[in-house]
């Protein structure tokens, strides 16, 4: 399943993707997120898959700025440590 | 006294010809929703009763109030449902449920029943979100995106421009249909925006009807770059109170290139029809131990 968290306001289009049958529950995605913006979540197929938490989905654009500099390289920590490439960011 | 031009009608409705007596599993599903809440009731996976109201201020009572006026003219009881689901923005608020699913799974599953197995993406316009899903023939997601964080596309944006024209908002489809050609479209960006330029364009003497074809334009605009965000794959159908909007759902279609499938149940149950389905294969699962 394709679960697309986030949102579209006047200011832009903000949403990770999680790809729930690529996603292991491995969690490392969790720890390295400075803001917390992943969490564990029992969905109602009764899979153990990460979700974008409730407290951040709907400012997902200001909590994952820190890793998203204007200039020089950009390497999303939550990306670079999920193995089977389960995450993506629209922005 | 001032009309409220937002307020569409409240609905029950039951089949005279059932007997729940007869029943082997009987459930229910309750969505509560920002806008409006409602209870289904099936007998053995078959539609039986439901209700349709607005959610109103006192959402933790909305629930009851929405279940008991689906029981009201049977003779069947609250204690009598072997199982119920809540779901929606106030699932949380069910006190009679046994469990909380999300509105996502149950618009897929409810959809699934309304449409048939053919559908596989389904545009559910709410009162305060707007959902594109995809599922497989059993309506089961396979995908999906949501936005809830902006009234453009949903149902309170069309009852700010309801109000603002003073247009009964049952109204609104087939009044922005009635012109002679397509005006442009206003601010899909926002409602806000929306609302200020719809505000200019009577002042330049648009009429009413005008305005509303170019509202409608918008919101269309708006839900299908959320759809194409997702893909959309053919059957196509929509749920949810917008969709008995004639203007913004012709509108979606012409944009899209896809006809919808025709609704043979209100569309706004689609929630909690999916939900009672839920709760029938809970059921079936505990019985076969």
């Amino acid at each position: 399943m394709q679960a697309n968290y986030g949102y579209k306001d006047g200011s832009g289009e903000f949403y990770i993707t999680i790809d729930t049958d690529k996603c292991n529950g491995c969690a490392k995605c969790i720890e390295a997120c400075p803001p917390k913006v992943l969490e564990m979540i029992v969905n109602d197929y009764d899979e153990e898959v990460v979700a974008v938490s409730d407290a951040q989905r709907q400012k997902i654009k200001y909590a994952c700025a820190p890793c998203k500099p204007m200039t020089g390289p950009r390497e999303l920590p939550c990306v670079k440590v999920c193995e089977p490439g389960a995450i993506a960011h629209s922005w | 006294m001032a009309q409220e031009f937002w307020r569409w009608k409240e609905s029950a409705w039951h089949d005279e010809s059932m007997d729940p007596s007869k029943a082997q599993i009987i459930t229910a599903g309750c969505d509560v929703g920002s806008v409006s809440s409602q209870a289904v009731i099936m007998l053995d996976g078959q539609l039986y009763a439901f209700a349709n109201m607005r959610t109103g201020s006192d959402s933790p009572n909305s629930a009851n109030n929405v279940m008991n006026w689906a029981l009201k003219d049977l003779t069947l009881k609250l204690e009598d449902i072997h199982y119920i689901i809540g779901t929606g923005y106030g699932r949380v608020n069910v006190p009679f449920a046994h469990r909380a699913i999300t509105e996502i799974s149950c618009h897929a599953r409810g959809g699934n029943f309304m449409y048939g197995p053919t559908v596989r993406t389904i545009l559910d316009m709410g009162g305060q979100d707007c959902k594109a899903i995809r599922c497989d023939d059993k309506g089961k997601v396979t995908a999906f995106l949501m936005n809830d964080k902006c009234a453009a596309g949903t149902g309170r944006g069309m009852e700010v421009m309801a109000d603002l024209l003073s247009v009964p908002i049952e109204d609104v489809g087939e009044m922005s249909l009635d012109v002679e050609e397509e005006p442009p479209p206003v601010s899909s960006t926002c409602v806000i925006f929306a609302k200020s330029e719809a505000t200019g364009l009577l002042r330049k003497g648009w009429p009413k009807k005008k305005v509303l074809a170019a509202y409608c334009a918008a919101m269309a605009h708006r839900v299908v770059t959320l759809l194409e965000r997702m893909g959309v794959e053919k059957d196509f159908a929509i749920t949810g109170g917008i969709g008995k909007n004639v203007g913004v759902v012709r509108r979606i279609e012409k944009e899209l290139g896809v006809t919808a499938l025709t609704p043979k149940i209100d569309s706004q149950i689609a929630g909690a029809l999916g939900a009672a389905l839920f709760a029938k294969a809970v059921v079936e699962k505990e019985r076969r131990g």
